[in-house]
């Protein structure tokens, strides 16, 4: 018991220094060198305070909840027969925690008002999703099958700057940052139990070589589904105006 | 109080799709039983709480006056105190980034300690940091961002070749795992920012493409870290 409360003390201890340098950043540069008082003091402190807390209970409810899960399922998906459930998990994971995403609905919303509706704010998000879900069952299906990993990346990096050449323009950068927004705070831990856990139960492979890079497939292939969508909005367009 | 409910709202689209699919699957594909329900209730609780509590905090006190200095650093005009900003924002947000501990804490683990979180999450952080100053420059360049990018992944491909190949799948993870709940939003405000004070640039188009640079740079410092410590 004390023993576990004792952990607990250092967890919170680790918390604590892993917040602080924002606050430091943050007051330093205020401070320091734009030369501004700090406004609202008392909603910063206890703003921080929550953070903190927040951060302490978001921790524990990975290891007791989010790890075990991932690596339970991962467990019964290693089992002979189960590689296509595998993969139909990770197909509906990525696709519903993408379509969801808070970060990617800013971010879609913003895309729409950019091209004056000509992309969809749904069939963004969409096209982000549809990327995650094929990224993840492609990442899922190169576990099993262990292949190197690289290999897979560098066929996702080629078919990209290839598609770079034919898009719009001005979405070239909204797409490749929807890449990295669409990883969010709960997949990526899920993804990354079930990774390791399928690496660790699938004879001949090894969790260190194999079990990593399902949030690279998760990142390399929203910026492909957007961007192919960008091409065939064009397309269309022009369609249309050849037609008029 | 709006803004209460949003973030809890908020915090529920993460987790709801999750527990759903999970529940399908363990319902109707495996039909058992969790072995341990409780546990994992107040597991799954904790993490929502959790969540909503530190997005509550950092909006209600951090995100405010971080956006505000991104705002006043874009549109000070100096170059040099906006790259060191730039760099700074970065990197301490990319520590905080509750998923990278956690991850960073599971790679230690498994490697025995021959790769420490410690070390991880600071070289995850200066690839951010860097990532981030290419970026801004960028932005007041005007280059187009595939440029860049063409040179990024050949860099990447190439430090492939001889990393070793236990830090590979960590490095290619470290891009996706860094720019979650923390540090896309300060950034964005950086890029915004930046980009309606610059004259004849439209924020919505020139704003975006940081987060990319922040995902791509972190391959790299990590696959380097792999060779120095390997």
């Amino acid at each position: 018991m004390l023993n576990f409360l004792h952990d607990r003390v250092l967890d919170l201890v680790s918390v604590i220094r892993d917040v602080i340098p924002v606050a430091v950043v943050v007051i330093f540069f205020q401070l320091g060198i734009l030369r501004r008082p700090i406004p609202n003091t008392k909603a910063i402190v206890v703003g921080f305070l929550a953070v903190i807390a927040g951060l302490y209970f978001f921790l524990i409810g990975l290891e007791t909840a989010v790890f075990p899960i991932g690596e339970s399922m991962a467990h019964r998906f290693s089992l002979p027969g189960n590689k296509i459930w595998a993969l139909l998990f990770a197909f509906l994971m990525g696709y519903t925690t993408t379509i969801a995403e808070p970060a990617l609905l800013a971010v879609a919303r913003k895309a729409e008002e950019l091209t004056a509706g000509g992309l969809k704010n749904f069939a963004l998000r969409n096209a982000v999703a549809t990327g995650v879900a094929i990224g993840l069952t492609m990442g899922v299906w190169r576990i099993f099958s262990g292949r190197p990993l690289w290999l897979y990346i560098l066929a996702g990096y080629v078919i990209t700057l290839i598609l770079t050449y034919f898009a719009p323009r001005q979405i070239i950068p909204l797409a490749y940052d929807s890449g990295g927004v669409t990883t969010s705070t709960i997949m990526v831990p899920l993804v990354t139990a079930l990774g390791l856990g399928l690496a660790t139960n699938i004879p001949g492979r090894n969790p260190l070589i194999d079990g990593f890079g399902l949030i690279a497939f998760a990142s390399v292939f929203p910026i492909i589904s957007v961007l192919s969508y960008s091409i065939i909005i064009e397309i269309k367009k022009k369609n249309l105006r050849l037609r008029r | 109080m709006k803004n209460f409910f949003y973030l809890f709202y908020k915090s529920f689209l993460d987790v709801a799709p999750l527990v759903i699919v999970i529940l399908f699957f363990q319902l109707a594909v495996i039909q058992e039983p969790f072995i341990n329900p409780y546990k994992l209730a107040l597991g799954m609780f904790l993490l929502i709480f959790g969540l909503f509590l530190f997005m509550l905090g950092l909006d209600t006190g951090l995100f405010p006056l971080g956006e505000s200095m991104a705002f006043s650093f874009a549109a000070k005009g100096n170059i040099w105190l906006l790259l060191i900003f730039a760099a700074a924002i970065g990197y301490s947000t990319t520590i905080a980034e509750p998923v990278l501990i956690a991850i960073a804490q599971k790679a230690e683990t498994m490697t025995e300690s021959r790769i420490t979180a410690f070390a991880l999450r600071n070289t995850v952080a200066i690839g951010v940091a860097l990532g981030i100053v290419i970026g801004v420059m960028r932005i007041l360049l005007n280059h187009p961002i595939h440029y860049y990018f063409i040179g990024g992944y050949i860099a990447v491909m190439t430090i492939t070749i001889f990393a070793p190949r236990e830090i590979i799948g960590i490095a290619y993870d470290a891009g996706g795992i860094t720019t979650s709940t923390v540090t896309v939003p300060l950034v964005t405000a950086l890029g915004i920012g930046l980009a309606s004070s610059i004259g004849g640039r439209n924020p919505l188009i020139d704003g975006f493409g940081l987060i990319a640079f922040a995902s791509l740079l972190p391959i790299i410092t990590v696959m380097g870290y792999g060779l120095i410590i390997m």
